[in-house]
């Protein structure tokens, strides 16, 4: 089993004639936490979607647990793969979204337990119990029966969380977790993600919490206009960054 | 200025220890009051002239109500609607399904399909459907290029005016139902394909466990107007010769000439059917809006009734 669980390798991405990615190449090493910043427009979340194949890339490879995301190498070209394919490949991540996404037609259990027995074909009886366990474990083991729009933003996304987590994900993608909640709830779920870092979950997120990247973050990626500027261990970005660019933006948000 | 400002904070210093024991006094509508109060009268006068007005005839419409020939008619009007709606939703979940395809070429047939059910009169599809003989004296049921024939039979025996109106309501619901569960799939928020992908789920069981659930909140409202219309609808029919609820009441009273009492007495009957059936609508709606707003109003409209 190699060390490294996401490799990237001038990975391009373009809407139409617009160029979103232009060829980012980094990688993740397994059980480490991986942070991109970056000014919005950066690429970092279309980066983080192309990770389990949310968006198609243009060029470039893209491995996950050494296999291509989304693709099939035969006779030298990539095949895309097909629908059902593509979904398997994508279980061994979970992604945790900026607007929670949690289904609100579900309760919190079902919210849960839905792919679990749908994708896995889990019994209904073991994963209930395995769900209690982790909304135990992100504080809202009273909750199961509400619906999500019964809870607080930051409750819901600890839900997301524990949703993902459900799959039992080699990975984590974490796409702006914070981003919309209201400033007093961002601590509950970043303690929560702190916890599965500790843990050693491999983990990739974007976010604009340097105070979380300084703490958990073993690496931290800096990206603009779709490449990745600078990258390296947080206290070298962050506190003495090389470049104007990531000097520029660090200025504007510390 | 000055003096207003100072009189208005004056009070507000005092403000806490008022506030406690002050009650609430709910704004008055004498006018409203007013208007329901003339409004109720009116209705009252209306209803006893109505009741007392001999030319009513309310004997004739008691003796009919459950004649034999009305009761009938009212059960086929049931059957059509019943039927005609079900093969509609059916057919229109697969119009609007390939209308949201990525295949042009799928796109295009719904949308043709929608275009003409749409675009042409009921009352003319019924018709055409009614004469598709002789358009078509022999229909046959086989395979194409010649290959054999698994049913065939001449279109006068095989079309009957029933088979006529069930084929012209269900194809023209077909194309409106379409547009309104293309509607419905259309509102699910992206991020639910999005949350559910990054599961691993994909295709049908996306579409089946999370998509079509949360369009039945929109898709509902719109097709309980639909089987509403579709029940009056089916009185078109009754151009084809078919003795539905309202063609059973035109037959007796080209009898016995009293128009206005059976039209009552077929009235009566499709106010009964589309209550029962708006019943059904609110139950389903409630059902399919578990986990949205209108369960916490729910929830709150009944806290503030008890704490009240």
């Amino acid at each position: 089993m190699s060390n490294v669980m996401v490799e990237a390798q001038a990975v391009r991405k373009s809407y139409g004639n617009l160029e979103i990615l232009k060829g980012i190449s980094l990688e993740v090493q397994r059980g480490s936490v991986t942070v991109l910043i970056g000014p919005s427009g950066s690429g970092k979340t279309t980066f983080l979607r192309c990770i389990n194949h949310l968006e198609k890339i243009n060029a470039g490879r893209l491995y996950v647990d050494g296999s291509l995301v989304g693709y099939e190498e035969r006779n030298g070209k990539l095949h895309e793969m097909k629908d059902k394919a593509t979904a398997a490949s994508r279980r061994a991540s979970g992604m945790v979204f900026q607007r929670f996404n949690l289904f609100p037609h579900l309760t919190i259990m079902e919210n849960i337990i839905e792919a679990p027995i749908q994708v896995q074909g889990r019994k209904r009886k073991d994963i209930t119990a395995e769900a209690q366990v982790l909304l135990d474990r992100v504080g809202l083991g009273d909750r199961g029966r509400s619906y999500p729009q019964e809870l607080s933003g930051g409750q819901q996304q600890r839900v997301a969380i524990a949703r993902a987590l459900a799959m039992k994900p080699q990975l984590m993608l974490f796409d702006e977790p914070t981003s919309a909640l209201d400033p007093e709830l961002v601590g509950e779920v970043l303690d929560v993600m702190k916890d599965l870092a500790e843990e050693g979950m491999t983990m990739v997120v974007v976010t604009h919490e340097l105070g979380f990247a300084r703490q958990v973050a073993d690496h931290v990626v800096f990206m603009d206009g779709g490449v990745v500027v600078e990258s390296g261990h947080p206290a070298d970005v962050l506190d003495n960054p090389q470049h104007e660019r990531t000097k520029a933006f660090l200025s504007k948000v510390l | 200025m000055q003096t207003q400002n100072t009189s208005a904070s004056a009070p507000a210093h005092h403000a806490p220890a008022a506030q406690e024991s002050a009650p609430v006094v709910p704004l008055r509508h004498p006018v409203r009051n007013v208007i329901s109060a003339v409004l109720v009268i009116m209705a009252i006068l209306a209803a006893i002239d109505v009741a007392m007005n001999e030319r009513y005839h309310w004997d004739v419409v008691v003796d009919y109500l459950f004649a034999p020939r009305i009761l009938s008619g009212a059960l086929l009007t049931l059957v059509l609607t019943v039927v005609s709606m079900t093969v509609g939703i059916v057919m229109g979940a697969m119009l609007a399904i390939m209308r949201l395809s990525e295949n042009p070429i799928l796109r295009n047939i719904a949308r043709a399909y929608i275009w003409f059910f749409r675009g042409t009169p009921l009352l003319v599809q019924l018709i055409f459907w009614y004469n598709i003989a002789a358009l078509y004296p022999v229909i046959a049921l086989g395979l194409p290029f010649g290959g054999p024939s698994l049913v065939i039979g001449s279109a006068n025996v095989l079309i009957t005016p029933l088979g006529a109106a069930l084929l012209g309501l269900s194809l023209n619901e077909a194309a409106y139902m379409a547009e309104i569960i293309r509607g419905g799939i259309g509102s699910v928020d992206r991020g639910q394909y999005d949350a559910s992908k990054a599961l691993g789920m994909s295709g049908p069981k996306l579409m089946r466990r999370i998509i079509l659930p949360q369009a039945m909140r929109v898709v509902l409202p719109p097709t309980g107007n639909q089987v509403i219309s579709m029940l009056k609808g089916t009185s078109l029919v009754s151009v084809l010769a078919i003795s539905d609820l309202l063609y059973s009441a035109q037959i007796i009273y080209s009898e016995n000439y009293q128009t206005i009492p059976l039209l009552i007495v077929a009235s009566i009957w499709y106010l009964l059917m589309t209550t029962i059936l708006s019943f059904f609508q609110e139950k389903l709606e409630r059902h399919y809006g578990r986990g949205f707003d209108s369960v916490i109003k729910r929830k709150r409209s009944r806290k503030d009734r008890n704490a009240s």
